[in-house]
């Protein structure tokens, strides 16, 4: 067992409880306010203008006629803002409009800001772009062997490389080849992942206001405005002081707006020409464009395993089609193969991942970044070894799991693990035993696991200091004030930092206020990615509130003549804990400790342990303080005759150490299952070819033909939250946003060839794909129920298990 | 947000007043109904009038009823009227359910029967915005002179993407169409040509105002399938409607109509010969899909994959076969 006394409390009142968010009511009643909410007196609107080609060197750029126009009141194009930036330090690669290269169609090359929209769409008509089109690469295979005849997509950084190539990982642990050669059974497999978008409800904007005097403030619907501050200045060429970022409520991100994007800085740099602010929002069809959704991968994998089931040895080859921009691309490369080692036992293990980048919107993170397509690929590996070997796939991944507090082939820290407690739920919940392999032909269920990390326990940018903090105030009216420098995206942050601040200082929740999103009074925390908010943020506020509590507790302490560690504060009240008739009103409590200590203020922080990773060059990408683990189930209905695959139900079990309010927990849960199974079943982001109009062209870049599944087309989804009360997470917790994404794909990939015999390697399972397998294995003779195996499962405790 | 390019909206309140209009702007001003299919493509600048004519305030398009051995449903009832409709549904099962498939709840609130009839066809490279268009260098319905599809011609084959005319068409249904010349009656099945740019018969100036089905219709035992790959919004990839008239066990008179092919929706021709005086059995239906696959040949207007496509040509007539046998 993990040391994790330290959060095997009992005595929580509100953490682990349902509770409302605090922002819902205002949601749901309209009343919330989005960045594109905000108007101000003398508010212009700018739009960009566009690349028509996918690869292009621009010429000359004449926007006179568009200065002309009446109401216009900028324009600026690349020369206005020759800095070039990116998300990951070492890979500045864009520019917030293209200076002299245009790499997809719909990279931005000039922008407008005029009185109203139509005006300024009427001068972007109106600037004459000269271009001289270079050919095209799309495919990241003639990417990844290009020889420098043609133009690269970008210039190499260093003489005779190809500079197609973002980022090559190559590590190996253990002793793959040995191993792989003494294994009893090798299963060897081509997978295709197709890339996917974020598709969120709220399309990017932002608004720039330059006061004249050296200060600019950006609003903006980002998930980071800490790396958007920074970024604005340096382009910019500000004082970070004299940039202040602000982030209103967020429609939806999902890893989509997770770094600076061309409307920020257009917007910033209009309102330091015009004086006046300046609102950028994105068409639907722009967000398309900016994309930085799921890579593309195409991945082979060889694992080995012994004739008893035991993993032997993994060895991957990945190429992920990058898209024209680095984005978060270097670590994506290594996510492909690092965030695999986990939960089950690898002896040995390899990846060699490529990074190319090609001529269409740049691929970024989407949940579960970099992982998910590995996942997708590796599972159903997994499902074909334990066919191999005559065992339950369940069965299988039992006799496979790594354990708790131990170390991964890849030297990442593991600490707390509820795997095998998710694999226990999800079996006994979804009726496994007397499912798998005897459903009637059509129908049948897959089994699939995962782990993903609960932050980054590196920071993007090398630094020592907090990667989280809050502030907090108490007065006399019991009012308590939280700053808190997290991105709340609609996961629920600042509701987190509510409840946290509630239960260590005693005082209705109603009585907590939460100012977020403002770089001016905020303090820092780097932003909501790689599921590191709840865990970071909430131990920030742990820190912060405890602080407080102390005062409290001692200035009451004092008063009643009593030891501190006596006094609790608890539901509007603070307690003699030996005789709980003796209590005071918290806001009485909250005057003693004004009294004796002052205006009451604390400041909390975290940063996270060292010496949780590899010592090994990336070593420190993939390390976490601590990981979650998911498994599903998936259950579907497959239709041999048209091809359709009905998911009807996903049991979804996940340890996220804690539940801190159960009910963001199963949201994210669900939200998670059925992202992932959007991307199974019909999501693509693809792109037209030269037989079917014009290479390069986004396929469709609207709602309507991008399909996400309808309210009607998502199966039920069932959530089975695991306890496993993590030693470094806020009272135990860990993440919960991403990880239970990544089962869900392999999982119905698994339930598919149990329902009809057919592997699905490739992605996504529409209709038209399945169909096209079903027809394959049909003049194959394979289109059968597949044979149950030798060994079934051992079947689950009855009873859930809880680890307090 | 995409915006729509300016244009003023006019209300009349009669037939006269709309046609009036039409009159004194001509080719600038278009009609409106729902707008469901219309404002889309105007912000997509597929059209760019600068008049626009509601209907949707003349007393002549609204109502269902009966009149003179039809049951007449104005032009501009909604979707979501004729979905619900006790009228349609009791004895044109299949109109209703074809009213309900298209696309979500809201839309059906809002667009009508007659802009479903007159719905504008669809293509991959067509619906798209005007910036993409403009990179993709246009096309032969829009602003081009090349077809991306079948690549050489010059013919148009955007698909014809609505639900409710295949079913209209099996039951001998005829539109109304009101010009300043006067009514004219057509034939649905007369109604569309193989045009993709224009997929009507209906001038510009006409409105269409009313839906006419015989009540003799009602006989038929009808069957409606839809092949989407969402359970919402989707337009269809594949639409069969079917009506069969039974004498006994008999098959008397059989209808059957596909779209989601070419510019109209295509009436299955050879069935009556193969089916009349035969029961409608396996071996039948069978026989029928198999004549259905061979003359229906899906196109890339529609992104989804055409193999697929043409193979569900058959699953889906087998479906709505079985769906009117049922009946």
């Amino acid at each position: 067992m993990s040391d994790n006394g330290r959060n095997r409390r009992s005595d929580l009142r509100l953490i682990g409880s349902p509770q409302r968010k605090i922002e819902g009511l205002a949601k749901s009643t309209g009343r919330a306010v989005y960045t594109d909410d905000l108007d101000f007196a003398g508010m212009l609107h700018g739009k960009i203008l566009r690349s028509p080609h996918p690869h292009a060197r621009i010429v000359s750029i004449d926007t006179a006629a568009a200065e002309a126009l009446e109401g216009v009141h900028a324009v600026i194009t690349g020369a206005d803002m020759p800095t070039r930036y990116g998300i990951i330090p070492w890979t500045p690669d864009e520019y917030p409009l293209c200076l002299d290269r245009v790499r997809y169609i719909g990279d931005g090359v000039a922008a407008v800001a005029a009185l109203d929209e139509d005006t300024a769409l009427a001068a972007l008509e109106l600037i004459d772009v000269e271009y001289e089109e270079l050919p095209p690469f799309f495919d990241p295979r003639a990417a990844a062997e290009a020889d420098g005849s043609t133009p690269y997509v970008h210039e190499a950084k260093k003489e005779g490389r190809n500079g197609n190539v973002t980022k090559m990982v190559h590590l190996e642990f253990g002793e793959v080849d040995k191993r792989m050669d003494a294994s009893d059974v090798v299963v060897e497999g081509d997978y295709f992942f197709e890339g996917t978008t974020h598709a969120p409800i709220e399309p990017h904007c932002a608004i720039g206001l330059w006061d004249g005097v050296g200060r600019l403030t950006v609003w903006s619907a980002t998930q980071v405005p800490h790396y958007l501050h920074r970024e604005l200045a340096r382009v910019l060429e500000l004082d970070q002081a004299d940039v202040r970022v602000l982030q209103p409520l967020v429609g939806g991100a999902f890893g989509g707006k997770s770094e600076p994007f061309d409307l920020e800085f257009c917007v910033a740099k209009l309102s330091m020409i015009t004086g006046r602010p300046v609102k950028i929002l994105y068409t639907r069809e722009e967000v398309f464009y900016s994309h930085r959704g799921r890579h593309p991968f195409h991945m082979r994998y060889r694992t080995g395993a012994t004739a008893d089931g035991r993993l032997t040895s993994v060895d991957a080859e990945i190429l992920l089609d990058g898209g024209a921009y680095a984005s978060f691309g270097l670590v994506t490369t290594y996510y492909s193969g690092q965030l695999l080692c986990a939960p089950y036992e690898m002896p040995a293990y390899r990846f060699d991942s490529t990074r190319v980048y090609t001529n269409k919107p740049a691929c970024g993170p989407k949940r579960g970044h970099g992982s998910v397509q590995p996942r997708f690929a590796f599972e159903i590996q997994l499902d074909k070894l334990a066919e191999r070997v005559g065992l339950d796939p369940i069965e299988f991944r039992r006799r496979n799991f790594i354990g708790e507090d131990t170390r991964t082939v890849n030297e990442l820290r593991i600490t707390s693990n509820g795997f095998l407690e998710c694999l226990d739920a999800v079996q006994r919940a979804s009726g496994w035993n007397r499912k798998f392999r005897s459903m009637p032909f059509g129908r049948g269920v897959g089994v699939a696991g995962s782990t993903y990390i609960s932050g980054t326990n590196y920071p993007i940018y090398p630094n020592e200091m907090p990667q989280s903090a809050v502030q907090m105030q108490i007065d006399r009216s019991g009012r308590v004030a939280v700053f808190s420098g997290a991105s709340e995206i609609g996961q629920g942050c600042d509701s987190v930092v509510a409840y946290i601040a509630a239960e260590e200082l005693g005082v209705p929740l109603e009585w907590v206020r939460v100012l977020r999103g403002d770089t001016d009074f905020t303090p820092v925390d780097l932003g909501a990615y790689s599921s590191r908010v709840t865990f970071m943020l909430g131990n920030a506020a742990i820190d912060a509130a405890s602080k407080l509590r102390a005062l409290v507790q001692d200035a009451v302490a004092e008063q009643w003549d009593v030891g501190a560690s006596s006094v609790l504060l608890a539901d509007g009240w603070a307690v003699w804990a030996p005789d709980t008739s003796r209590r005071l009103p918290i806001a009485e409590a909250f005057n003693l400790a004004e009294a004796k200590f002052g205006t009451l203020g604390s400041t909390g922080w975290y940063n996270t342990p060292k010496d949780v990773h590899g010592e090994y060059r990336g070593g420190t990408i993939g390390a976490s303080p601590a990981y979650s683990f998911t498994a599903h189930v998936a259950e579907v209905d497959v239709d041999v005759e048209t091809g359709f695959v009905e998911v009807k139900k996903i049991w979804v079990a996940h340890d996220c150490g804690r539940a801190l309010n159960p009910v963001l927990v199963e949201g994210q849960m669900e939200g998670s299952a059925y992202m992932g199974f959007g991307e199974a079943i019909m999501e693509e982001q693809v792109f037209k070819d030269a037989d079917h109009g014009r290479e390069g062209l986004h396929n469709a870049p609207s709602l309507l033909d991008y399909r996400i599944p309808t309210s009607l087309d998502t199966p039920e989804l069932e959530s089975l939250i695991v306890e496993s009360i993590d030693p470094e997470g806020p009272y135990g917790a860990k993440e919960a946003g991403e990880g239970p994404l990544h089962p869900s794909i392999p999982a119905i990939a698994n339930a598919i060839y149990d329902a009809i015999g057919v592997r699905m390697d490739r992605l996504p399972f529409t209709p038209s794909n399945v169909w096209r397998s079903i027809r394959d294995a049909r003049v194959a003779g394979s289109l059968v129920k597949p044979d149950g195996p030798q060994v079934k499962a051992t079947a689950p405790a009855e009873e859930p298990i809880h680890a307090d | 947000m995409l915006r729509l390019p300016p244009f003023r909206y006019h209300r009349p309140t009669s037939l006269a007043g709309a046609l009036s209009l039409k009159g004194e702007f001509g080719s600038d001003a278009m009609y409106v109904a729902g707008g469901t299919d219309l404002i889309p493509n105007m912000k997509h600048r597929l059209f760019e009038p600068d008049h626009l004519i509601a209907l949707k305030g003349v007393p002549e398009l609204v109502g269902i009823g009966e009149r003179d051995g039809h049951l007449r449903i104005g032009a501009s009832v909604t979707l979501a009227d004729v979905a619900a409709s006790e009228a349609v549904r009791s004895r044109f099962p299949a109109l209703a359910e074809a009213a309900a498939h298209v696309a979500g709840p809201q839309l059906r609130n809002s667009g009508t029967l007659g802009g479903n009839v007159c719905l504008d066809t669809r293509c991959t490279y067509y619906n798209q915005t005007a910036f993409w268009r403009g990179a993709l260098g246009y096309c032969l319905k829009k602003d081009g002179d090349v077809c991306h599809v079948t690549k050489v011609g010059k013919k148009c084959v955007a698909a014809h993407s609505a639900d409710t005319p295949p079913v209209l068409m099996t039951l001998d249904a005829v539109v109304v169409l009101a010009g300043p010349g006067g009514e004219r009656r057509v034939s649905l099945a007369d109604f569309f040509v193989a045009d993709g740019i224009l997929n009507t018969q209906r001038e510009p100036d006409e409105v269409l105002t009313e839906i006419l089905i015989p009540l003799d219709s009602a006989t038929r035992r009808q069957g409606y399938a839809k092949l989407r790959q969402r359970k919402s919004i989707d337009f269809p990839l594949l639409t069969v409607a079917v009506a069969v008239g039974l004498e006994g066990d008999r098959v008397q008179s059989l209808d059957g109509v596909v779209t989601g092919l070419g510019a109209r929706p295509r009436r299955l021709t050879g069935w009556q010969e193969i089916a009349e005086g035969r029961a409608l059995d396996d071996g039948l239906v069978e026989e029928l899909a198999e004549r259905a696959h061979k003359q229906c040949h899906p196109l890339e207007n529609i992104i989804v994959d055409p193999d697929w496509r043409r193979a569900m040509v058959a699953v889906y007539v087998k479906r709505a076969l079985a769906k009117a046998r049922a009946a």
